[in-house]
């Protein structure tokens, strides 16, 4: 079973998904964006930074990959597709993922740790989480406020799209703890189908209590049990570190 | 009649010595040039001359006190002189860094100021071979008050974000003072580390005969041509803003894909040698590579892309347009070379190639119209001894000089809200500190710490920016030997050994006797300090002129130091653990000198800036330092805090903010910036009144003193420790469940606060003075 984690020019955080990937057990590879071939990935994560500069709108170049389309096929086929912050962006321009997202409440750049509260849990990226479980992430984003129109937003809470909302300590909503502006506190939402999910905060930023939370690696350990049904696999081997210094 | 007369002459109007000073040059470097060409040089060679032998390139003023810095020491992989310095950081890791300012153009315009310093900072690690990790920033503003200054505030830490956040590298840390010195001079200062495999640490060469040269990145334009000569090197006038054409603009975006780009041919061992162009451009890495390889250099500015028509030789010589970078790579590797930037969709092409006779040789379509030494603009540059004159060390301010009515809990509170001591959330939170999961402890904190992870190793490294401009202002040596023991002491508050400096000397100008007089001094204190604390300087920048019709900034002297933990998940925090923990003042515990001069408090309370700086025992600092890396490797130390701006009281204080969500006794409001945090602990302990009276013991910012806590199992080991170090080490008191600050001073309690009230106090201020006029 192989994550597939496609990045572009100017993403950033590829390297941290496929570290949490492996980190817990899962297989993984960089896919670049000017591949024809998903290579037979089981499972894909589109992941942040900033795909082309952000130029034009964020994540509005990055639909046009030469690998989307296949990304988009393989959506349509059902298969699980994680967009992290960039990555969330690209599959709202995409269409696989409704609504918009905007500028923070506060026209800034927003890096802070942040709760939320896991509503659903029947998904390939929260199945391990238990319902009303509350996760601190760390979020770092200028246009993560999610927005739909009144219908839009009717019909994504009727379809029980809305997989995790922001929140206080316990659970308690309101402006004070929503650190985006988010319509709804909405903080990760799926398609219809439920195979596609995008959220602005990182999971792959939180995986160990010495980097502040290990909150994230759950979601990882989602995906695991999603594609493998292996509830706990622990990577006992050294991991193999990727990254080209 | 020299060789090089004989030749053929360069194509090209002549530059009479009038042309020379308009390019900010003297009559004798004039002179000097025309003896080195033997021949009147053209204006475009002139105009190469002038930005190479600029203050900013040359180190023309600099130079001679710089050479008595140590810069030596067993970790030293590369001292002073490549782009950046680099440390043995152990299995075969080097880390590499750098501080830069980016002054002027950031006064000038703020957020591409503040953003194509960045761009520069990460070139100059980029260059040397080395992933960058993480950035810092050093920041000086005048007063909040002024809604200029607020822009700039805003603008500089935009710029800042803008950059390095989609650079995709964490910026965690540094630290920033408001003064009024720095109104019409605000400084930006950004260091940056990074990583590279100690044995592949790239040179700025050209070796090999006949091999090609490479330019890469963006196109060539118009922008920043004389950025060194003119905003560098020379003191503001009222008409600064009409400089702004001189200022570059950055993106990050062409900067990350040719970083990527760079680091993959690196990798895959395609290259020769590389440089970026920096300030000076093209110039600059054309006679740098040679000169570096005592080679020459063939290029055709035909060739080099544009992204305007009608650029003479001498615009695309001089250009500082951002995000381009040369290589020198092989004849058989070159196709290799040109895949890679092709995948990666950027601009590269060969616009020349390395000769064997020494000089830089700069074609337009085959034409020549500038032929010069390499080495002499890279080298031979004009080295001055400009008079100077040290003013006398004043006297320490007396406490009793100083009396103060008013209630030493109100002074607390009032230097809590001081933006110079407030927190900084407001700033750091519009940075990505957390990208490429590598930031143990972030901005904030004593040090951050960063995990190389990414070179498959369980240490860290803890780096540290500081400088204190009111001690320098004070006395600048004294003020650069504080400035190198904090930074040092920060590290070392984590647990991390520091191994090497690396500074940014800000200065007003050399042609004032009085401003070199400031720098020849704080250069010789930053070389004692080095030297007791055997942490050599690896490299470093100098930014002279700082000065706006004739107000000169404080001397500000700033140092960033890095340190190695062996393990990325023991490094010691600056926030209190548990209640029932002992609380301990250890290293400058009675001394005699009460640190007033310079202080938050003095400055607030008395108006006054006069006095000596905090007296400063390097014996003890150093004794201080190996004793907290001890104690730390032994587990003995669950928390470590510098005192510093603000004193004793302050730290204890942010020691209190500082506890960790773990610790707390009810989960934090993380994302309700303003609310105070629940949760926190609080400190009871006791302190002696020294003779200066009890502000002078509650706020004087005595040095080498650090509030360290303990496991109550620990204590009996941690004072024997401390006594094996010849520190002295003693127990005040414990924190406490109950969130409350409670201080006594010889049988009185001066301060009985709310904790969680003294938090909002502290915490909302800086946003408050940005927000709220």
């Amino acid at each position: 079973m192989r994550v597939g984690v496609v990045y572009y020019p100017g993403s950033n955080c590829e390297q941290d998904a496929v570290y949490a990937c492996r980190l817990v057990g899962l297989d993984a590879e960089l896919v670049w964006h000017k591949q024809e071939s998903l290579d037979g990935c089981d499972a894909l994560i589109l992941a942040g930074g900033f795909s082309y500069g952000d130029h034009l709108r964020c994540g509005a170049i990055a639909q046009f990959s030469p690998v989307m389309k296949q990304v988009e096929r393989f959506a349509s086929d059902g298969g699980p597709v994680l967009g992290i912050c960039n990555g969330f962006q690209i599959l709202v321009e995409m269409g696989l993922l409704p609504g918009a997202l905007l500028a923070n409440d506060g026209l800034k750049f927003r890096c802070q740790d942040t709760r939320m509260q896991v509503e659903k849990t029947d998904s390939p990226f929260t199945n391990a989480y238990a319902e009303g479980q509350i996760l601190r992430l760390n979020m770092a984003h200028y246009e993560g406020n999610y927005f739909a129109d009144e219908a839009t937003l009717a019909d994504i809470e009727q379809h029980q799209q809305v997989v995790m909302r922001f929140c206080g300590p316990n659970g308690e909503r309101g402006a004070e703890h929503n650190p985006n502006g988010s319509i709804n506190d909405i903080a990760a939402l799926r398609n219809r189908a439920g195979n596609v999910m995008g959220l602005m905060p990182h999971p792959e930023r939180v995986l160990t209590p010495e980097l502040g939370s290990a909150d994230g690696r759950l979601m990882f350990e989602s995906l695991r049990v999603a594609l493998t049904g292996m509830a706990s696999a622990e990577n006992t081997e050294p991991l193999e570190v990727i990254a080209d210094v | 009649m020299s060789e090089i007369a004989e030749r053929p002459r360069p194509q090209g109007d002549l530059a009479s010595e009038a042309i020379a000073l308009e390019h900010g040059m003297t009559s004798d470097e004039y002179a000097k040039v025309c003896e080195i060409l033997d021949r009147q040089p053209t204006v475009t060679e002139i105009g190469m001359y002038s930005v190479m032998w600029s203050e900013h390139c040359s180190y023309k003023s600099s130079r001679v006190h710089l050479k008595t810095l140590p810069v030596e020491g067993d970790a030293v992989l590369q001292g002073p002189g490549e782009n950046a310095g680099a440390v043995d950081l152990g299995d075969g890791i080097a880390g590499v860094f750098k501080v830069e300012s980016h002054n002027h153009p950031s006064y000038i315009e703020p957020y591409q100021g503040a953003a194509t310093g960045v761009g520069g900072i990460l070139r100059d690690i980029i260059t040397m071979g080395a992933r960058p990790l993480a950035l810092l920033d050093s920041l000086r503003f005048g007063q909040l008050d002024s809604g200029k200054n607020r822009h700039l505030l805003d603008g500089v830490v935009g710029g800042i974000a803008g950059y390095g956040n989609c650079m995709g590298i964490p910026t965690v840390g540094g630290e920033i003072c408001f003064d009024p010195s720095y109104d019409k001079n605000p400084l930006v200062n950004a260091m940056c580390f990074g990583i590279a495999p100690a044995d592949r640490i790239v040179k700025a060469v050209a070796d090999g005969v006949g091999n090609p040269v490479i330019y890469v990145g963006a196109k060539t334009g118009r922008d920043g041509i004389y950025g060194v000569s003119l905003l560098a090197s020379a003191t503001f006038d009222a008409e600064a803003a009409e400089k702004r054409p001189a200022v570059q603009v950055g993106d990050p975006f062409t900067e990350k894909v040719l970083m990527e780009a760079c680091l993959e041919i690196i990798n895959k061992d395609l290259l020769v040698g590389m440089q970026d162009f920096g300030g000076a451009g093209l110039t600059c890495a054309t006679s740098e590579m040679a000169s570096n390889s005592g080679n020459g250099m063939e290029i055709d500015v035909a060739l080099v892309p544009r992204r305007e028509t009608g650029l003479s030789p001498y615009e695309v010589m001089l250009s500082e347009s951002q995000e381009r970078m040369m290589l020198v790579t092989t004849p058989e590797m070159i196709g290799d070379v040109m895949d890679i930037f092709g995948k990666w969709d950027l601009d590269a092409v060969v616009i020349g190639k390395v000769t064997d006779d020494g000089l830089l040789r700069v074609l337009e379509d085959g034409v020549m119209v500038a032929e010069v030494p390499a080495h002499s603009l890279a080298e031979d540059g004009p080295c001055y001894s400009r008079p100077y004159t040290i003013a006398d060390p004043p006297e320490a301010l007396c406490g009793a000089d100083l009396p103060c009515d008013v209630d030493p809990a109100e002074v607390l509170k009032t230097l809590l809200q001081d933006p110079n001591i407030a927190s900084k959330r407001w700033v750091f939170q519009q940075y990505d500190q957390t990208v490429r999961y590598n930031t143990v402890q972030r901005a904030g904190g004593e040090a951050a710490v960063i995990w190389l992870k990414e070179a498959g190793s369980d240490a860290a490294v803890a780096i540290s920016l500081d400088g204190n401009p009111w001690y320098a202002g004070l006395d600048a040596r004294r003020g650069a030997q504080l400035a190198v023991a904090e930074a040092c002491r920060n590290v070392a508050c984590t647990g991390a050994k520091p191994l090497g400096i690396t500074n940014c000397l800000n200065f007003g100008s050399p042609e004032i006797e009085e401003r070199m007089g400031q720098f020849a001094a704080a250069v010789q204190g930053m070389g004692e300090a080095c030297r007791a604390l055997d942490v050599p300087v690896t490299g470093g920048n100098v930014s002279f002129y700082n000065e706006t019709v004739e107000t000169p900034i404080l001397p500000t002297p700033v140092v960033g130091a890095v340190g190695k933990l062996d393990r990325y998940d023991a490094s010691v925090r600056s926030g209190f653990v548990a209640a029932g923990d002992t609380v301990w003042l250890v290293g400058a515990v009675d001394v005699s000198d009460a640190g007033l001069g310079g202080s938050a408090y003095v400055r607030e309370f008395h108006d006054r800036r006069a006095g000596a700086p905090p007296a400063l025992d390097l014996e003890l600092e150093a004794r201080l330092q190996r004793f907290l890396v001890a104690a730390a490797a032994e587990g003995l130390l669950a928390s470590a805090k510098d005192c510093s701006d603000g004193g004793f009281a302050v730290a204890l204080a942010e020691a209190c903010f500082a506890t960790p969500e773990a610790a707390r006794t009810d989960a934090a409001q993380a994302t309700a910036p303003r609310s105070a945090l629940s949760g926190l602990l609080g400190a009871e302990v006791e302190i002696r009144a020294s003779g200066d009276g009890v502000h002078a013991a509650l706020f004087g910012e005595t040095a080498s003193r650090v509030v360290v806590s303990s496991r109550a199992g620990d204590d009996v080991a941690l004072a024997a420790l401390a006594a094996r170090h010849d520190v002295p080490i003693a127990a005040i008191g414990k924190v406490t469940e109950a969130a409350q600050l409670r201080i006594d001073v010889a049988g009185e309690t001066p301060v009985q606060e709310d904790i969680q009230e003294l938090y909002a106090t502290w915490s909302g201020a800086l946003a408050q003075a940005m927000e709220n006029n």
